[in-house]
């Protein structure tokens, strides 16, 4: 489990850190699925919360919002790591609290 | 696909590379396979996945497949329940054992462990949310804690899989093109 403790780490560091095309700002609110603007807003909500729904238009939308086919590529990302992680905290803290607080 | 970048944005050692997948296995590339080379530096979330799915646990290769498939499946994504199905079912030479999981848990010919535990990584991904209870009712299984982290890594890993495969809108491959990754999936893991 450390080792997936490291690469999780690992990997939320390099989408929401690294030099990218879009900026830390708005990959940060991708992640965390708040305060964003439309377009990118119905997008970013869609990938967290119900992904299956997630249309050609919506990224059509973005894209001629003037966002790159790459920014658009690590939003979505982000979008997806980020809800992704919350459900993950979700479950470790479900997990701690129903052994008592460790193993 | 939705993004070109995602069909044809590849540098050229990752183009090198499909060309011989396409050449070996006589089959297009699948989109996870795209997905996955591109801009490694940014997203290559291939060493995690291969981690929660080959690195070491009480669950079997099988087993970590088959939650793969349910996950997508509470996910609604038709590309990665397609593939980790046939992949689960070339583990266990049973792939009635993971259509029938998928069709209905309650009556599937599997273990009371794995059966709570796909039931709460369902709702996990479903509502997006377990509590304690949830948790509980995996635990009196007799599942261990460690075995429900593990189970976790694996939810974790295509929690994220299948948003971005129906985000980008992957390509449903013919069965013989999931086969054919099934059977790398197993052989060379997820790196």
């Amino acid at each position: 489990m450390t080792d997936i403790s490291r690469l999780h780490r690992e990997l939320v560091a390099r989408v929401l850190d690294s030099d990218a095309t879009a900026s830390r700002e708005l990959r940060r609110a991708a992640s965390d699925n708040a305060g964003l603007d439309e377009p990118i807003r119905t997008l970013v909500e869609k990938v967290a919360d119900r992904s299956y729904t997630v249309t050609d238009e919506d990224v059509a939308a973005v894209r001629a919002s003037g966002l790159s086919e790459d920014q658009i590529f690590e939003l979505i990302v982000c979008a997806a790591v980020g809800a992704a992680d919350r459900q993950y905290d979700s479950a470790t803290a479900a997990l701690v609290e129903a052994t008592g607080g460790g193993q | 696909m939705r993004l070109e970048v995602l069909d044809r944005g590849h540098g050229l050692p990752a183009k090198a590379l499909f060309a011989v997948i396409r050449l070996m296995t006589r089959q297009p590339v699948v989109d996870a396979v795209k997905l996955a080379f591109y801009r490694k530096d940014f997203y290559g979330a291939g060493p995690l996945t291969n981690e929660a799915m080959r690195g070491p646990s009480q669950w079997s290769v099988g087993d970590r497949e088959l939650m793969a498939a349910f996950v997508a499946d509470a996910n609604r994504c038709p590309f990665c329940v397609a593939a980790h199905s046939a992949t689960s079912g070339q583990w266990y030479g049973d792939h009635a054992k993971v259509a029938d999981t998928l069709a209905d848990l309650d009556s599937a010919p599997i273990e009371e462990p794995l059966r709570a535990t796909l039931r709460m990584l369902g709702k996990l991904a479903r509502e997006h949310s377990v509590d304690a209870e949830d948790m509980r009712a995996v635990l009196e299984t007799g599942v261990t804690p460690a075995q429900i982290e593990d189970a976790l890594a694996v939810s974790l890993a295509f929690n994220i899989t299948a948003r971005l495969a129906n985000a980008f809108d992957f390509d449903l491959a013919s069965p013989d093109a999931m086969a054919a990754g099934a059977k790398h999936l197993l052989k060379r893991g997820y790196r």
